[in-house]
């Protein structure tokens, strides 16, 4: 090698020793960002749900003073079902949101990308493929509950200065509303509810439509149902069962979750405590998780292989 | 240490020969051409050295095995695998975000400056932009960032020759300084002939030719020779030999100049006329067999 080529590089080397630090964390976060970017709907969707459901509350106020002087001759107990029902319903609307914006975000999540060949850009940039799925599987298990929790603890907070508004103008008693409401603890419990029941315990779900969005070429959610049904006749043929369904489609909607609330209860109120040890020891939470913890696994290896459909 | 070396590369997909056997080394600071047909296997080749399938034989990009060690080689090695695979939803503030936030190479500035030379927003959407456009964009992304090696899979396809000739004008000025390497693959070969240092044309997963832009000038010599003199000059072996308003144009390799001289006009065959010499022979056996 010449000197003017050992010069360069040297020079080569110099420059090259200095580049700028970069956080282990940082190609996480920013992968998040990445899909916060590309699914605006998340944000949006939820909030046009949200402003929906208020103004239709607005006009139902309307009615306040007939419901007041309907209830006032009821016992106790039922006022409070019927001055909770509206914010029931609020958290109930955005919590079926919520688990129709996993499903459908989970089904694209791996696909979008090989299907817009913009996984060639992603892939030329030192992002692993495990720090993508992870961002992807991190939008299910925190940002998107996380962010319906925020949006219904918003609109619970529009819906009762609107309450004690229009209980004021029509000269009733605001300071039983907030006492029968309870409302910060209805909060507590909604979170609660929320990251066990709509994050941790159909995540499992969400990781089997991540790892069919990664393969299937079309169609995904098809092709993430089928096995499923598939299964689910065998069963019945073979053992007359239909466990394998309810599995499955109870999980997705957050139902029979070793929480404290049964299945088809609201689970608010000032009688439900918390037991998140029960839910924490129950062996169908970890068996879920393993299943998960495979489904990623295999989802990080086929991203590797894949490349635009 | 050469920046791409690879021994005996293979891969097939199912009963498809893809490569075969690919012998291949690229010292840093050289702008290597990639030519071949359709379907020659050049993309699968630079597939294999961005790690982006996994392959047997031997291959080492900057030292390291592409496959097993690609999140830790794409700090070092760039590429514009084809035209408009930027996301279309993204904003170009957004792109500059991400990069600056996951590249430790990049720098932000340098692509804001060559941004502002363009007629593109930052508030600008990838879907609202030209496709020109978008490979501006996706140039500026790529120059600001300090690689080793860039790899071009066919960057300028489908563009207008006026962004063609600015895309590799700026490749060449704003990026080149001879510590980098390029490796490039295009159809467009009279557009990259004068920047290349070195050719390479494969064909069928084949190396058929590879050599610097200096020996291909001393090595190989088109003849133009009036129709009295083209026994003569067949003699000497040409390796391709075609009609030109009435002249015949042949292609020597490896045959003294001077007395190729005597003649007829000689002079350097463009990558072209080599190329349809080498592979067009190579195509026209394959259908003749």
């Amino acid at each position: 090698m010449n000197t003017q080529s050992n010069a360069m590089s040297e020079s080569f080397e110099a420059q090259r020793a200095a580049p700028a630090v970069l956080t282990a964390t940082q190609p996480l976060y920013w992968s998040v960002r990445r899909e916060l970017w590309e699914n605006r709907w998340i944000i949006v969707g939820q909030l046009i749900v949200a402003a929906v459901y208020l103004f239709g509350y607005l006009i139902s106020l309307a009615h306040l003073r007939n419901l007041m002087v309907h209830l006032s001759v009821q016992d106790p107990m039922h006022q409070l079902d019927a001055i909770a029902a509206p914010y029931d319903i609020a958290a109930g609307l955005m919590m079926v949101t919520l688990i129709l914006m996993s499903l459908f975000y989970a089904a694209d999540a791996l696909h979008g990308e090989r299907r817009d060949r913009s996984i060639l850009f992603w892939k030329s940039l030192p992002v692993s493929d495990l720090t993508t799925v992870l961002a992807k599987a991190g939008i299910l298990l925190v940002v998107l509950p996380l962010l319906t929790f925020a949006v219904t603890v918003a609109m619970q907070a529009i819906m009762l200065v609107l309450n004690s508004v229009a209980l004021a103008a029509n000269g009733m008693s605001v300071a039983s509303l907030w006492s029968e409401l309870s409302i910060f603890s209805r909060w507590g419990q909604l979170l609660y509810h929320l990251v066990t029941a709509h994050a941790l315990w159909p995540f499992p779900v969400f990781c089997w439509l991540l790892l069919v969005s990664g393969w299937a070429r079309r169609a995904t959610l098809l092709w993430a149902v089928l096995p499923v049904i598939v299964l689910t006749g065998v069963e019945k043929l073979v053992f007359n069962t239909s466990y394998f369904m309810e599995v499955v489609a109870v999980r997705l909607i957050g139902g029979g979750a070793p929480t404290d609330f049964s299945a088809g209860m609201m689970p608010f109120g000032p009688m439900a405590h918390l037991t998140p040890f029960r839910f924490l020891g129950a062996p169908s939470l970890w068996v879920g998780f393993i299943f998960a913890a495979a489904c990623l696994a295999v989802a990080v290896r086929l991203r590797r292989y894949q490349g635009p459909i | 240490m050469p920046v791409i070396e690879a021994h005996g590369l293979r891969k097939t997909f199912g009963t498809t020969l893809a490569l075969d056997g690919v012998d291949l080394r690229v010292e840093e600071g050289r702008i290597l051409g990639l030519i071949g047909p359709n379907g020659a296997g050049k993309t699968t080749a630079l597939n294999a050295i961005l790690g982006l399938t996994p392959y047997q034989g031997e291959l080492r990009v900057l030292g390291r095995d592409p496959w097993s060690d690609r999140d830790q080689l794409m700090c070092d090695v760039s590429f514009i695998a084809d035209v408009a695979v930027l996301p279309r939803w993204a904003r170009v503030s957004n792109l500059l975000d991400y990069v600056a936030g996951v590249h430790p190479r990049f720098d932000r500035a340098k692509a804001e400056g060559f941004l502002a030379r363009t007629s593109i927003r930052q508030r600008s959407k990838v879907r609202e932009l030209s496709k020109g456009m978008v490979t501006q964009l996706h140039l500026a992304l790529v120059m600001a960032i300090d690689a080793r090696l860039l790899v071009l899979d066919e960057p300028t396809l489908g563009l207008d020759i006026l962004y063609r000739k600015q895309f590799y004008d700026s490749l060449l000025n704003d990026y080149f300084d001879r510590s980098r390497t390029i490796v490039v693959t295009t159809h467009q070969v009279e557009e990259v002939e004068h920047l290349l240092t070195d050719l390479m044309f494969i064909n069928r997963g084949r190396i058929v030719l590879a050599c610097s832009m200096e020996e291909l000038e001393s090595r190989y010599v088109e003849v133009s020779v009036t129709p009295d003199k083209v026994a003569a000059a067949r003699a000497f072996k040409p390796i391709y030999e075609r009609q030109l308003l009435g002249r015949s144009m042949l292609l020597f390799d490896r045959v003294d100049r001077q007395q190729l001289a005597a003649l007829g006009e000689v002079h350097t065959p463009s990558i072209a006329d080599l190329f349809v010499a080498i592979i067009g022979s190579q195509v026209a056996a394959q259908g003749v067999a």
